[in-house]
């Protein structure tokens, strides 16, 4: 289905910087290490909070570290942490979602009582609290926010299905003595695509953000490896004296979300029938 | 009525055309015409005649890529509408000129009382107080005859039904006495009974304060009945205009003709020879369905019992109409049939075989042999798949089929139901209403059922394309002779596919017979008052209503 819907990919404008930026983003977060002019954890104490040089591109952090290494390496971490959260989240938010809307009953009641009890505590604190059990890792972090996000997604979702599962077509699907399985597969989850691209596509700040402010609270990636969320938290003290150190992350961040909303959006006109004419 | 010469002209519209902006398509085209005090006027078409575009540039509220022509004239009482800048025209709308929409179920906004929405209006162009907005609009729910109008004001939209709901919008839409009302649609909705109560109601209520009707519909039998000048409109430009009986009976105009002749009428289903071999296909004994009431806080909310207790038997090959109201329970009776409800008591059985749905090899099987055409084309069809898709669907339940062989049978199916092979590739929203039903039909056939459900299959569709698509639907039954329960409120449609008739009411059957005898010698009160409120034109004359109030004023 997929491959068709791309089959003619009339691709906008704003379609055409989504890919850009999010081609892009990836592209350093793969090549990295080649594409970084120095070691990211190097320091340089004479360069100190320096801003922009012919040495140092983007200037140096507080330690002399190099701010253009520090972002590209960064950017390995912080695209990984948050492309791997929001799938996560997604994949289970989406699994639980339409077992809940579509079996009903039973499994509705219990999914959506474990998915409520988990949606009254902030995502913030959730994660601190899966981090706590998991580790302050990479894996930790995607794991602790991944589950945090998905009670909303599972919400998302389940409403969605809720709506579908009464339309004619899912009833047509069941005349014709189709299993409760293929009508999920065929007629009920292609119909979710839409609103479940737009979460996702938000949520993709929210990790950035989330897992910035985890770094803040120091359960982030644990330093001194780089990510934009602990550069953004670590350069704070010296935004009077070198405001580049936290602005430079923190426009990345930016940039990313904008590519990563606008691509997101595509996606979505791009699984939509209606919009192909 | 000779004195419409010296009545006031309200509403004169000249040359009206609407386009698109840019492009400059014209979707209404040169149409004049004058609307004077006190009488109606109907813009009759189908969908895409520009009969909406025309009425809604009345009040200025066409949407966006859409605009009146500069060459345009609207005259309210002689003032130019088009020229007005939009806070005088504001001051015109709801005052001078009132609305009511097609759809009761979304005209009214839900989370207000009945009470808030009929103030609105009054309270901004009316300017009265709080006491006496009230009680106006206590006197206006007990002209319309609704029960405890005290309670009816603190209520909410969706505690009426839909023939209920048209009738509080034209309540408060009267309330503020306009000079014109447009009415689009008005009872397109709802089905034949309370179409025509609605109707009355608007015509009584009209004609008491003396206000012009502008009135927007598809059905040229329905409008000839209350409104005695027409103009009937095809592709945006006005093709006939003039008295409806003459329209009705000489109609010049190529289209216009058609549009008769797909008018619903008593003698246009031919003869139906009955069948000598009867061979019950379905047979349900003392079928009894009931809604289980909400799970509330303490306890539950009492059930609802849908179908009382209902035999029925359908023959192989013929098609048996169920008709009755909406809420009669005819379409749970249908959907009980093919599974997607199950009766609380009673026994259902096709080929002499219990018929139960569960998850066994036979019930594929019955699956496969029972079929239903649903009433909405808009939603029966997934949108995300395309129309081969659709259709083929059901054919990849079958083992023994490939996918060369299911193909093969797509492109056999599509030329049964007369699609164009090349919409194999779309999907549903590029179809007309039409063709979508089309499409729905080919899926509910392609499998080769031996019984159909078809559950108001054509009252979403324009008067032309009905008649097309139950012909197509009669052409198939010869061919396939497979049987059908037609579901429907719709008499007209039902005289043209139907052997036998049943007729339902509360979940009751009242009446059943072959389909002459029931059309021509009904024994029921209730099945007199459907066939009434049909107006098959062989029965009922036109401008009858028009003609009882000019009698009486």
């Amino acid at each position: 289905m997929i491959a068709r819907a791309l089959r003619i990919p009339a691709i906008r404008f704003n379609g055409l910087i989504g890919i850009v930026v999010v081609g892009l983003l990836l592209f350093v977060a793969i090549f990295g290490p080649w594409l970084a002019p120095y070691d990211p954890l190097k320091l340089d104490l004479l360069a100190r909070l320096k801003g922009p040089s012919p040495d140092h591109l983007l200037g140096a952090d507080e330690f002399g570290r190099d701010i253009l290494s520090r972002l590209i390496y960064g950017a390995r971490t912080s695209a990984w942490i948050a492309f791997s959260t929001v799938i996560f989240a997604i994949v289970f938010g989406t699994i639980f979602g339409i077992l809940a809307g579509f079996l009903r009953g039973w499994t509705d009641r219990l999914l959506m009582m474990v998915n409520d009890a988990l949606l009254a505590f902030p995502g913030l604190l959730l994660a601190l609290g899966f981090m706590a059990v998991f580790g302050a890792s990479r894996n930790g972090i995607i794991v602790a926010l991944g589950i945090a996000y998905m009670p909303v997604a599972v919400r998302v979702v389940r409403g969605t299905v809720l709506s579908i599962r009464e339309r004619e077509y899912v009833e047509a699907s069941r005349v014709m003595g189709n299993s409760e399985i293929v009508t999920m597969l065929r007629h009920v989850l292609p119909n979710c695509v839409a609103p479940v691209m737009v979460l996702a596509t938000t949520m993709f700040g929210w990790v950035v953000l989330s897992e910035s402010a985890l770094s803040f609270l120091g359960l982030g990636v644990p330093p001194p490896a780089p990510s934009w969320g602990n550069m953004l938290s670590t350069g704070r003290p010296y935004i009077n004296q070198a405001p580049h150190i936290v602005i430079l992350p923190g426009l990345c961040i930016s940039i990313a979300l904008l590519g990563v909303n606008l691509l997101g959006d595509a996606v979505r006109d791009w699984l939509d029938p209606k919009m192909q004419d | 009525m000779a004195v419409a010469d010296e009545k006031e002209t309200i509403l004169s519209v000249e040359n009206l055309s609407v386009r698109i902006n840019r492009s400059g398509f014209t979707v209404v085209d040169d149409l004049s015409f004058a609307l004077p005090a006190g009488e109606m006027l109907a813009l009759v078409g189908e969908s895409g005649s520009g009969k909406t575009m025309a009425a809604r540039s009345v009040l200025g509220l066409l949407p966006p890529p859409f605009e009146v022509a500069p060459e345009s004239r609207i005259r309210l009482r002689g003032i130019d509408l088009t020229t007005l800048p939009p806070a005088k025209l504001r001051e015109i709308r709801g005052a001078e000129i009132g609305m009511v929409f097609q759809e009761p179920m979304v005209s009214l906004n839900p989370s207000m009382t009945i009470g808030q929405q009929m103030a609105e209006g009054l309270a901004l162009h009316r300017k009265l107080g709080k006491g006496e907005i009230r009680d106006r609009s206590l006197a206006m729910l007990e002209r319309i005859r609704i029960q405890d109008p005290q309670r009816c004001l603190a209520a909410y939209p969706h505690e009426f039904s839909g023939g209920m709901r048209q009738r509080i919008m034209l309540a408060s839409v009267m309330l503020l006495k306009p000079a014109l009302l447009i009415a689009d649609e008005p009872t397109t909705a709802l089905d034949t009974l309370i179409q025509r109560d609605v109707l009355d109601l608007m015509v009584e209520l009209t004609q008491e304060n003396n206000t012009s009707v502008l009135l927007i519909s598809h059905d040229l039998g329905m409008v000839s009945h209350y409104v005695r000048n027409v103009v009937v409109m095809h592709k945006g430009k006005a093709v006939e205009q003039g008295g409806s009986a003459e329209v009705l009976h000489a109609p010049k105009h190529d289209y216009t003709r058609r549009l008769v002749d797909a008018l619903p009428r008593r003698s246009a289903g031919g003869i139906r020879l009955a069948d000598t071999a009867v061979e019950p296909l379905i047979e349900l004994k003392d079928i009894v369905i009931d809604y289980p009431g909400r799970a509330k806080l303490f306890g539950k909310t009492a059930g609802k019992r849908a179908v009382h207790g209902v035999d029925l038997t359908v023959n192989r090959g013929e098609t048996l109409a169920l008709v009755g109201a909406s809420g009669s329970g005819k379409t749970t009776l249908g959907r009980a049939i093919v599974g997607l409800v199950t009766p609380s008591q009673g026994s259902m059985a096709f080929r002499g075989q219990p018929l139960a749905y569960d998850r066994a090899a036979t019930s594929r099987n019955l699956r496969q042999a029972i079929q239903i055409v649903f009433q909405d084309p808009y939603s029966s069809l997934d949108p995300r798949q395309r129309i081969a898709d659709i259709v083929g669907e059901p054919l990849k339940l079958d083992p023994g089929l490939d996918r060369a062989k299911r193909q093969e049978r797509v492109r056999e199916v599509f030329a049964e139901v007369g699609l164009a092979p090349e919409f194999a590739d779309r999907f549903p929203h590029q179809l007309s209403g039409g063709q979508r039903q089309r499409v729905a039909i080919a899926r509910a056939i392609v499998g080769r059922p031996a019984f159909v459900v078809a559950d108001e299959p054509v009252s979403a569709l324009d008067m032309t394309v009905q008649k097309q698509t139950l012909k197509l639907f009669r052409d198939l039954q010869a061919r396939y002779g497979f049987a059908c329960l037609f579901v429907s409120h719709d008499l007209g449609a039902v005289e043209q596919v139907a052997d036998r008739v049943a007729v339902m009411e509360n979940g009751r059957i009242v009446e059943i017979g072959a389909r002459d005898d029931v059309f021509d010698r009904p024994q029921q009160a209730y099945t007199r008052r459907l066939l009434d409120a049909a107006m098959l034109l062989d029965r009922s004359f036109a401008g009858e209503a028009a003609q009882r109030q000019a009698a009486g004023s």
